[in-house]
């Protein structure tokens, strides 16, 4: 089975941080649209650093309930330069609504954004933040992917599946029949 | 619910270290827009015309633009206004950067600070919450560690500092306010922020910024991209590299500087070096700026990349812009670019004017040369002409020996050395150091520009035009396109550009003193819409045919603010702001003799001509043979108060 996947290629060499993503972003989802501007809630946001020559545009991807282990920390330019070491205080480069800190959050609600390649009616060119990087960094790309044809699994089959893996069919099926005794 | 703006300025007085946030007066944006506009008003009405630039009562206004934080590309200028130390006038200062739009985000549009800190402070603004913090571990330290320190201590790497160095702590008369995009150079208000003992502001801001008639503003906005991207890549032909592009200009992405280097002077501004531009310094040039820079870079939500990082070996990074590459080599006569990228990292760090500093420095070393200055005033002063200049600007910004005398800047420096110094301050405008160009011919258009403009900054003033004439065969293609006139002066602009040059059509006595008044009031005009939109001259004010012009912006504030706005009404209130600052400078003794290029400006001076030009000018400007606004002018901007207060100083008689 072919699939459309709508790319955002990120050329870090050519960005520069100005953050006109971010603007057109969050003007486009305001509601109505372009009535507010407001970089917290735009679903790219670039992570810079001005002196280390570090500006990396990161779109909003998954929301998770628990932060990750560990920090990562990143080493840039290293050929180029004398090679920084990029780290922010918290994390780095990472697209996740995560409880470690306000990044991809509404300010208000503090819910989850995500990016949406800007899918709307009439279907726009390339996202907005496509259109307005003027310098190319980000530019947009549609791809045909061969894909597997999957049956999709409910999302209670998805939890049971995980507990069968972990604990053996067996287990599980006389956890459910104790906690039905118990029910009754 | 206000739109584009906030309608909020925090009010700091950092005596008592109380901070509130205060409602503006939504009339004072229609009238005075923001900015620079809204700025003045401020200064006019609390900062009475007695007050020295380090008085309590002085106010240190650190502003936002009308259109700052909306899509509106490039507008994202911080405009500071002070009493300026170094002439005791309207201080002008501003810069590009993140600082501003990050301001109104955190729901204002200008801090306005007053009184003294008892010890040294910062201010930390985050949303709703503020607060005057401790700065004493980081006095000392430079612009750009302190920005780092304050994030890194805030753990907020997403806030944005403006922030002193050394030379604004020791209120060096010449010192800025930086943040790393942008520099506030001009005027020395980095010392009045110093004599508040206030080191820096830190803002992170996460609300919202309305836009009244959405659709209309981002087409606009649309527009204006694709004139960008179209006039970055269709350089208007027939002008140097420098002026063909937009930009502040691009000294960071250009190589060609036989522009610069040909036409302005070297030394304190006394020789030109003709001949020197050449392709071999071109190819040293052009390698120590690839070696150097390391990526060109923009301010906030704009495309154009005016600045480049710099990284020089056993220097601090930091971020270069504009005429700077240039003004420290000039000054130093030294022949390699290396020197220049070194010193401008010292510069940067402690955060010193780079047209002013270089000046203040060659004059140094022309007093030493003529025995005026001599080794006992500057024990250990060295021989090597690029060891002067690091010598002297670590003396000044320190005030240390000569550098307390120097760091008031040329005029008073001089005052205070005497022995004939006196005669060495010779580039200076209103007390204030000029670009340094010295050329033959007067030029009418800008020697009216010079004298009269209230930033005494040319760069800051003037734009839209050629600055020579142009080939007769390209002269009607550039003006085929050139929409970015007012109504009504079509036909007078381009047909200026059409005959200029011919026979007869040329300068000193060409062309007539109502078009030379016409073309001035357009060119500065258009500057103070931008100063009061925070729209970076670089793409609006500066540069010929640029993607903002008088017929856009007006749509921009309509469609931003809801306020009802066209051309006349958009141009009347920056006539209005405009006479509303010259009227406070008159208030603190601003004269018609201040207002008078450097004499050497150029070789050729017709004094007589001169003066007649200028009373056309005011006549045009409606101003008096004095240069004060008259009755019927300030009436006409509904300046009614500025009449009654001329009247009651006995500036004006009462009729």
């Amino acid at each position: 089975m072919k699939r459309k996947v709508k790319i955002i290629k990120i050329d870090l060499d050519k960005c520069m941080g100005c953050r006109a993503c971010e603007v057109a972003c969050a003007a486009f989802h305001s509601n109505p649209k372009y009535a507010s501007v407001n970089p917290a809630r735009s679903r790219i946001q670039v992570f810079r650093n001005e002196l280390k020559n570090v500006f990396v545009p990161v779109k909003g991807s998954f929301y998770t309930a628990a932060e990750c282990a560990g920090r990562p920390l990143y080493m840039i330019g290293e050929k180029m330069q004398s090679g920084y070491e990029y780290g922010e205080s918290v994390c780095s480069f990472c697209g996740a609504a995560c409880p470690s800190r306000d990044l991809f959050k509404e300010p208000d609600s503090g819910l989850p954004i995500k990016c949406d390649m800007c899918e709307t009616e009439p279907p726009l060119d390339e996202p907005m933040c496509v259109k307005w990087c003027l310098v190319d960094a980000l530019t947009y790309e549609e791809r045909e992917e061969e894909v597997e044809e999957e049956v999709k699994l409910e999302e209670l089959d998805i939890g049971i599946q995980v507990m069968v893996d972990k604990y053996g069919l067996e287990k599980v099926l006389d956890t459910v029949a104790r906690m039905t005794q118990k029910e009754e | 619910m206000r739109y584009a703006e906030t309608g909020y300025y925090l009010e700091v007085d950092l005596s008592t270290g109380n901070i509130e946030r205060v409602e503006s007066d939504p009339q004072m944006t229609e009238q005075y827009l923001g900015g620079l506009g809204t700025n003045a008003k401020l200064m006019w009405d609390r900062v009475p015309a007695d007050t020295d630039a380090f008085s309590p009562d002085n106010l240190l206004i650190f502003s936002s633009g009308l259109l700052c934080s909306t899509p509106a590309p490039s507008a994202n200028r911080t405009i500071i206004t002070s009493i300026s130390p170094q002439n005791s006038l309207f201080g002008f200062s501003m810069m590009g950067g993140y600082w501003s739009p990050e301001l109104k985000y955190a729901g204002y549009d200008k801090v306005i600070v007053r009184g003294k800190s008892p010890d040294w402070v910062y201010l930390w603004i985050n949303n709703d919450k503020m607060e005057i913090r401790d700065a004493r571990h980081l006095q000392g330290k430079s612009t750009y560690e302190t920005a780092e320190a304050i994030r890194s201590e805030l753990k907020e790497p997403r806030a944005q500092v403006i922030s002193i160095g050394l030379a604004g702590e020791n209120r060096v008369y010449f010192a800025s306010v930086e943040t790393h995009r942008g520099s506030s150079s001009r005027l020395g208000l980095g010392a009045v922020m110093g004599d508040k003992k206030l080191k820096a502001i830190a803002v992170r801001g996460t609300k919202d910024i309305n836009i009244a008639k959405p659709a209309e503003f981002l087409e606009e906005c649309n527009k204006v991209l694709d004139y960008i991207q179209y006039r970055l890549n269709y350089p208007i032909p027939g002008v140097p590299p420098i002026l063909a592009y937009i930009g502040s200009p691009q000294e960071m992405a250009l190589h060609d500087e036989q522009w610069h280097l040909d036409s302005f002077a070297w030394g304190h501004a006394r020789k030109r070096r003709k001949g020197f531009w050449n392709k071999e310094v071109e190819k040293q040039w052009a390698d120590a700026m690839e070696t150097y820079k390391k990526c060109l870079i923009s301010c906030y939500n704009c495309p154009v990349r005016c600045a480049g990082i710099v990284e020089v070996p056993g220097y601090p990074t930091y971020i270069l812009k504009c005429f700077t590459k240039l003004t420290y080599v000039m000054a130093a006569e030294v022949d390699d670019l290396d020197f220049g990228f070194q010193i401008l990292s010292k510069a940067q760090h402690y955060g010193v004017d780079g047209f002013t500093a270089p000046q203040v420095m060659a004059f140094a070393i022309e007093l030493y040369e003529n025995g005026i200055l001599t080794d006992s005033d500057m024990p250990g002063f060295p021989k090597d002409k690029k060891e002067r200049f690091h010598w002297l600007l670590d003396k000044i910004v320190r005030r240390e020996g000569i550098g307390e005398v120097l760091a008031d800047g040329v005029y008073w420096a001089a005052r205070k050395i005497g022995k004939g110094a006196e005669a060495f301050d010779h580039n200076t405008i209103r007390k204030h150091e000029q670009v340094p160009i010295k050329l033959g011919m007067l030029n009418p258009i800008y020697y009216i520009l010079w004298s009269t403009g209230e930033k005494v900054n040319i760069t800051q003033i003037e734009g839209q035009i050629p600055q020579m004439p142009m080939e007769k065969h390209i002269r009607e293609e550039f003006v085929k396109d050139w929409i970015q006139i007012p109504t009504g002066k079509e036909e007078r602009f381009k047909q200026f550009i059409l005959e200029w040059g011919d026979e007869g059509k040329n300068f000193p006595f060409w062309p007539p003193p109502d078009l030379i008044a016409e073309l001035v009031e357009w060119q500065e005009t258009m500057h103070y819409i931008d100063d009061s939109f925070g729209l970076c001259a670089g793409v609006s004010s500066f540069p010929i045919k640029p993607p903002y012009h008088i017929h856009n912006l007006p749509l921009f504030m309509a469609y931003g603010t809801g306020i009802d706005m066209d051309e006349e009404k958009l141009w009347n209130a920056a006539l209005r702001i405009r006479n509303l600052i010259r009227s406070y400078n008159i208030t603190r003794g601003l004269k018609r003799e201040d207002e008078t290029p450097p004499q050497d400006h150029w070789k050729k001076r017709f004094p007589e001509y001169e003066q007649k030009l200028m009373d056309e000018y005011y006549k045009y400007r409606g101003w008096d043979l004095r240069g004060v606004p008259t009755k019927e002018t300030l009436q006409k901007l509904n300046l009614d108060y500025v009449y009654e207060d001329f009247v009651k100083r006995g500036i004006h008689k009462e009729e």
